[in-house]
C-alpha cells in the first residue's frame, strides 16, 4: 500500500512540474552602445515597461529578461546569444536592431527551438526562402516602411531621387522597397558604410546631382549627423528630404531639432494615434523616462505584450513548441498601433501612414499623421516562404 | 630578459595537467555545466595563438602589433575552405597554417628590415591593410564576417559536439607545446633568445640574424592561423574584427600577462584574462577597468608577468 | 564640377588640420621623451566629452570648448605625474602595454560615467549653415575648423621654430642627454609637451564632436591614422606632422570621393562603394611604406 502511495505521489509530483515552468526567461540581446544605442535603449524601455506594467511577469507567471549589449556586432551577439541558449537556457529571445546582427544570430536559436520575437530586425531573408516556425517579427518587414515611401514620393510626383543608405542587408531591402513602388528616375544610389559618421565627400558628390528628392534610409546616430550636414551644406533648400520614420522618430528629432521640420516619413505607428492601448502607453513612458515614445519603443512593448498573451493561452507550458507557436500566430493581444494580423511567414499585416514633421501643440517638435499610405499590406517575400 | 631553461617538475606538471584536462569534459558534464566545455575550448584556442606570440615576441624580442592578421587570416582561410566545399580539418587546417605562415613570411620580410618603433608601426600597418583587404572583399561577407554553417569533420569524426571540438583544440595545443619545448631548447631556440639579448654579438659571431627572425616570425603566424582556423570552428564565424590592431593588443597582454619568454607564459596568460573576464563580468559590465588596473599593475611592478612568480630564472 | 572639386578639397583639408592637432601633440611626445602612447586618442575621446559635458552645462558651446581643453589639460598633468613619467625609461613594449591598459581603464571610464550612449554636441546657432561665395556652397563650421587648424599650425611654427621653448623642444627632440647637461630643466619641459599634446588633442575632440559622434572608442580608429602620419613625416617634427597629416588628409578624402565615380565604371554600384573607402585606406599605408622605402626616417627627420 505505501509502495503504491508514494508512486503516486511521485508521479502527480512529475506531472505537477509538466504543469508549468515557475519562471520564463527571455534573452533580451540588443545594441546599447555606439551610434546605434538610441534604437536599443528605446527598444528595451519599451519592453521594461510592459513588463512593468505586467507585474514582472509574463502569462501571469514570473518572468526574468536578462539584458545584454552586443555592441552592434556580430560576433559579440553570437557569443550572448549562445550564453543565453546553452548556460541560461532561455525560453524566448529579443531584442535585436540590426538585420545584420540578426542573420547571424539566428541559426543558432533556431536550431536549439528557441522562439525569437523580433521587436525590430525584419529580414527579406526571413520572409521568404529562410522563413522559420522560430521567428516572429512584431514590427514590419525591413522593405515595408520604404515602400511606402516609395509610393509617397512618386504619387507626389518628384523625378530625380537620391538614395542614400548604409552597405548592409538592411539598407539593400531599403533600396529595393524603394524601387518597388516609385517608379522615376533614381539619379544615384548611394552607399555609405555601416556607423559612418561624416558625409561631407558623399554630400559634395549629392551637391553636384541636384536632386529634387533624397531619400535615405540610416538609422540612429547615423541619421543624426546626415541631416545636420545636409542642412549645414545648404541642400536644404534644394531637396525634399523623405525618410523611413525610422530616421525621423524622436531620437533623431531631439538630435537635429528644427533643421527636420517639413520632412515627410512613413511609419506603422504614432505617438497621436487614438486607440486607448496607445494613449495609455505614450502617457506612461512619457512619465516614466520624461520623453515622448519612437516607433521602437512601440515595438519593444509590443514585444512584451506578444509574450506575454502566448504564454497565458499555453499556461505557462513553454516546453510544449508546438502550442507556443500556434499562440503566437493567434496574436491574441491589443498592440499599441491598432489592430493588425500574422501572416502565414510570421511577420505582420498592417496599414502604413505618412507622418510630417512640424510642431504640435504644446510647441515641440514631433511627427505628425497625415494620412494612411496602404491598408492591410503585407511583405513582397510571403510568396516564397514555404511554411506549412 | 633571462634565458629559459626547462625546470625538473615541469614535464610531469604539464603531463599532470593533460590527463586533468582530458577527464575535464566529462566532469563538466556530469556537473551539469556543459556550457563551460565551449569556455573552456576557447580558453585552448587563445593559449595557442598567445604562445605562438610568445614565440615571436617573447623568445625572438619582436614587438608585433600585427599578430591578429595572421590569427584572423587563419579564420577566413578556414572559412572560406567550408564555402568552397573543403569541410575535413585535415586539409583546411594545414591549409589555414600554410596561408598564415605565407603572410606572416611576407610581412617578416619587409617589416624585420626595420628595427624599434618602426618595426612595431608597420606591422601594425601590415594589419590594418589586412583589415580592410578582408572588410572590403564581399564575397567573404564584409563587415559581417564569413559564417561557417557547420563545424568542419577532424578524419571524418564530425567537430559538431563542442567535446569534440574541445579535444581537437587540445590536440592542436598539445602538439604546439611539443614543438615549443623541442625548440626553444634546440639550438635555434638559444640562438634566437641569444639574438634577443644581444643582436650585434651574435651578428658578429656570424649568426644569420635576420633569417632566424624570420623564421620565428613565420613560424608565430603559422600558429596562429592554426588558431584561428580553430576559433571560425567555435564561433561558426570569421569577423574582421579579429583582425584589428586591438586584437593584437590582446594577444599582447596575455603574453604579458603570463611571462614574456617563459615557455608557459602564452597558456598561463589567456587561462588568466578569459577566467577573469569570465568572473569579472557577472560582477560589473565595467570590468575592463579591472583588467586595465592589473595590466599596469603588471607592466609597472612585475613586468615578467605571472609565470615569473612560479619560475626559475636561470643565467 | 569646380564646386565638387573645390568642395572635396576643403573637406580634405579640414580632415588634414584635425589629424595634425592629433599628430602635432603625438611626435612631440614621441621625438622628445621617446615614449610610444597609445592611448593618445583617449585623451582625444575623453577631450570630446569634457568639451560635450561642458557645453551641454554650459550651453554654450565656445564655453564648452575651453572649458573641455582645461579639463584635459588638468588631465594630462595628472597622467604625466603619475604614471607617463615611469614609462619614459622603460622600452617600448612595457610602453604600449601601459597605454593600452590606458585604453581599456578610459572606455570604461567614460561608458561609467557617461553611459554607453553618444552625447550630443551641436555646433554654434550662427554656424549651423552654409557659407555662400557666389556660387558656392560650404558648411560654416567646417571652414571654422579649418580656421582654428591653420592657426595652431601657425602658433605651433612660431612657437618651435622662434621662441626659445621651441628651441629646447627642438634640442630635446635631437640629443636629450646634451640639452639636459645645458642646464634645461627637461622634467618640466616634458610635463609641459605632455599637456600641451592633451589639450591639442581635446580641441580636435572638441572640433569634431559636431561633425562624428561623441562615443566610447572614438579614438581608436584616429589613432592609427595619427601614427601613420608621424611615421610618414618623421618622429619629432612639428613640420612633418603638419605634411604628413595634409597628405593623409587629402588622399583620404579625394580618394573616398573620387575611387567609387572610377570604381563604378567596372563594377556595380554597391561593391564600388564598399571597395572605394577601403582601397583608399589601404593606399594610405601603402604610402607609407613607399615612403619609408626611401626616406626610412620619414619626410623630415629630427633626429640627428
Amino acid at each position: 500500500m505505501p509502495l503504491r502511495l508514494t508512486a503516486l505521489a511521485a508521479a502527480l509530483m512529475l506531472a505537477g512540474s509538466a504543469l508549468a515552468a515557475d519562471r520564463i526567461k527571455v534573452g533580451f540581446v540588443s545594441t546599447l552602445s555606439g551610434p546605434g544605442a538610441g534604437l536599443g535603449v528605446d527598444i528595451r524601455d519599451g519592453f521594461n515597461l510592459a513588463m512593468k506594467q505586467m507585474g514582472g511577469k509574463l502569462g501571469g507567471i514570473p518572468a526574468e529578461v536578462i539584458i545584454a549589449d552586443d555592441q552592434q556586432k556580430p560576433e559579440v551577439a553570437q557569443q550572448i546569444s549562445e550564453k543565453f541558449l546553452k548556460k541560461d537556457k532561455v525560453d524566448l529571445m529579443t531584442g535585436i536592431v540590426f538585420s545584420n546582427i540578426m542573420l547571424a544570430v539566428g541559426p543558432a536559436v533556431f536550431e536549439s527551438k528557441t522562439f525569437y520575437i523580433s521587436a525590430n530586425a525584419g529580414p527579406s531573408q526571413y520572409a521568404g526562402e529562410q522563413c522559420n516556425p522560430f521567428f516572429f517579427n512584431v514590427a514590419w518587414q525591413n522593405d515595408n516602411l520604404h515602400e511606402a515611401v516609395g509610393k509617397v514620393v512618386q504619387d507626389k510626383g518628384f523625378k530625380n531621387v537620391v538614395i542614400v543608405t548604409p552597405n548592409y542587408p538592411g539598407g539593400k531591402d531599403a533600396v529595393s522597397g524603394f524601387k518597388r513602388y516609385y517608379q522615376g528616375k533614381v539619379a544615384e544610389e548611394v552607399y555609405t558604410k555601416l556607423g559612418q559618421l561624416d558625409y561631407a565627400a558623399e554630400l559634395a558628390q549629392i551637391r553636384s546631382i541636384k536632386p529634387d528628392a533624397l531619400f535615405f534610409f540610416l538609422p540612429g546616430g547615423m541619421g543624426i549627423n546626415f541631416v545636420k550636414q545636409f542642412v549645414a551644406a545648404g541642400l536644404s533648400r534644394e531637396t525634399q528630404l523623405f525618410a523611413p520614420g525610422f530616421s525621423a522618430d524622436e531620437d533623431v528629432i531631439k538630435a537635429v531639432g528644427a533643421p527636420m521640420m517639413g520632412m515627410f516619413n512613413s511609419s506603422h505607428w504614432a505617438h497621436d494615434m487614438e486607440n486607448a492601448e496607445n494613449k495609455r502607453f505614450v502617457a506612461e513612458f512619457e512619465k516614466e523616462y520624461k520623453r515622448l515614445p519612437s516607433l521602437y519603443a512601440s515595438q519593444g512593448y509590443d514585444a512584451a505584450l506578444m509574450m506575454d498573451a502566448a504564454v497565458r493561452d499555453v499556461k505557462g507550458k513553454v516546453e510544449d513548441k508546438a502550442a507556443l507557436q500556434k499562440a503566437l500566430e493567434a496574436k491574441r493581444f491589443k498592440s499599441v498601433r491598432g489592430d493588425f494580423r500574422l501572416n502565414s511567414n510570421h511577420y505582420p499585416v498592417q496599414n502604413y501612414y505618412l507622418r510630417v514633421i512640424g510642431k504640435d501643440g504644446e510647441g515641440r517638435i514631433t511627427n505628425r499623421t497625415m494620412g494612411t499610405i496602404f491598408t492591410n499590406h503585407a511583405d513582397a517575400y510571403v510568396a516564397q516562404c514555404k511554411m506549412k | 630578459m633571462a634565458f629559459y631553461r626547462p625546470a625538473a617538475w615541469q614535464k610531469p606538471l604539464s603531463l599532470a595537467l593533460l590527463c586533468a584536462l582530458l577527464a575535464l569534459p566529462t566532469g563538466l558534464e556530469a556537473l551539469g555545466q556543459e556550457f563551460y566545455i565551449g569556455f573552456a575550448t576557447r580558453v585552448l584556442i587563445f593559449a595557442l595563438a598567445a604562445t605562438s606570440l610568445n614565440l615571436v615576441l617573447g623568445f625572438g624580442g619582436m614587438v608585433s602589433l600585427g599578430h591578429a592578421a595572421f590569427f584572423g587570416t587563419g579564420a577566413y582561410v578556414a572559412a572560406i575552405c567550408q564555402q568552397a566545399g573543403i569541410a575535413e580539418a585535415l586539409l583546411a587546417f594545414p591549409l589555414a597554417m600554410a596561408a598564415a605562415g605565407l603572410l606572416a613570411l611576407a610581412v617578416g620580410a619587409i617589416s624585420l628590415r626595420t628595427r624599434g618603433v618602426y618595426f612595431i608601426m608597420i606591422t601594425l600597418a601590415f594589419a590594418q591593410m589586412a583589415y580592410y583587404l578582408f572588410v572590403s572583399a564581399r564575397a567573404w561577407g564584409g563587415d559581417d564576417g564569413l559564417s561557417l554553417s557547420r563545424r568542419m569533420t577532424l578524419a571524418g569524426f564530425s567537430l559538431a559536439s563542442d567535446t569534440a571540438l574541445f579535444f581537437a583544440a587540445l590536440a592542436a595545443l598539445a602538439a604546439t607545446m611539443l614543438l615549443f619545448g623541442r625548440l626553444a631548447d634546440a639550438r635555434f631556440g638559444r640562438a634566437l633568445q641569444a639574438i634577443r639579448e644581444n643582436e650585434t654579438r651574435m651578428e658578429a659571431l656570424g649568426y644569420p640574424v635576420f633569417r632566424y627572425r624570420l623564421v620565428a616570425f613565420a613560424l608565430g603566424g603559422a600558429l596562429a592561423g592554426l588558431a584561428g582556423a580553430l576559433l571560425a570552428n567555435q564561433t561558426g564565424l570569421a569577423s574582421p574584427g579579429l583582425l584589428q590592431w586591438t586584437q593584437s593588443g590582446t594577444l599582447l597582454v596575455m603574453v604579458i600577462i603570463g611571462g614574456v619568454g617563459y615557455l608557459y607564459g602564452g597558456i598561463v596568460g589567456a587561462v588568466v584574462l578569459l577566467m577573469l573576464e569570465e568572473t569579472l563580468v557577472g560582477f560589473t559590465e565595467h570590468w575592463h577597468i579591472v583588467l586595465g588596473l592589473l595590466l599596469l599593475g603588471v607592466v609597472l611592478f612585475a613586468p615578467k608577468g605571472v609565470a615569473a612568480l612560479f619560475g626559475k630564472r636561470h643565467g | 564640377m569646380t564646386q565638387l572639386l573645390l568642395e572635396q578639397a576643403l573637406n580634405g583639408l579640414q580632415f588634414g588640420l584635425m589629424l595634425f592637432l592629433l599628430a602635432a601633440g603625438l611626435t612631440l611626445v614621441f621625438g622628445i621623451m621617446d615614449c610610444i602612447n597609445l592611448a593618445h586618442g583617449s585623451l582625444y575621446m575623453v577631450g570630446a566629452y569634457f568639451v560635450a559635458a561642458a557645453a551641454q552645462a554650459a550651453d554654450s558651446f565656445w564655453i564648452g570648448l575651453g572649458a573641455g581643453v582645461a579639463g584635459a589639460a588638468v588631465l594630462g598633468l595628472l597622467l604625466e605625474v603619475t604614471l607617463f613619467r615611469r614609462l619614459y625609461q622603460r622600452d617600448h613594449l612595457s610602453q604600449v602595454l601601459a597605454t593600452f591598459a590606458l585604453i581599456l581603464i578610459a572606455n570604461e571610464a567614460v561608458r561609467l560615467i557617461w553611459g554607453p550612449a553618444p552625447l550630443m554636441l551641436n555646433p554654434p546657432e550662427a554656424l549651423a549653415g552654409p557659407v555662400e561665395i557666389g556660387n558656392f556652397f560650404y558648411p560654416a563650421y567646417r571652414l571654422v575648423i579649418i580656421a582654428f587648424g591653420v592657426a595652431v599650425a601657425a602658433l605651433l611654427y612660431l612657437l618651435v621654430a622662434k621662441s626659445r621653448v621651441g628651441m629646447w623642444v627642438r634640442a630635446g627632440a635631437a640629443n636629450r642627454e646634451m640639452t639636459e647637461a645645458l642646464g634645461i630643466n627637461v622634467r618640466a619641459l616634458f610635463t609641459a609637451v605632455f599637456v600641451f599634446g592633451a589639450a591639442l588633442c581635446a580641441l580636435a575632440g572638441g572640433l569634431l564632436g559636431p561633425l562624428l559622434a561623441v562615443q566610447v572608442g572614438m579614438g581608436e580608429s584616429v589613432l592609427i591614422l595619427a601614427f601613420v602620419v608621424i611615421i610618414i613625416g618623421g618622429i619629432g617634427s612639428i613640420r612633418g606632422a603638419l605634411v604628413g597629416s595634409l597628405i593623409v588628409g587629402t588622399v583620404d578624402t579625394l580618394g573616398r570621393a573620387l575611387l567609387p565615380t572610377l570604381l563604378r565604371a567596372m563594377l556595380p554600384a554597391d561593391a564600388a562603394s564598399t571597395l572605394g573607402p577601403a582601397l583608399a585606406s589601404i593606399l594610405i599605408y601603402l604610402l607609407m611604406a613607399g615612403i619609408l622605402f626611401f626616406k626610412p626616417q620619414g619626410l623630415f627627420p629630427s633626429r640627428a
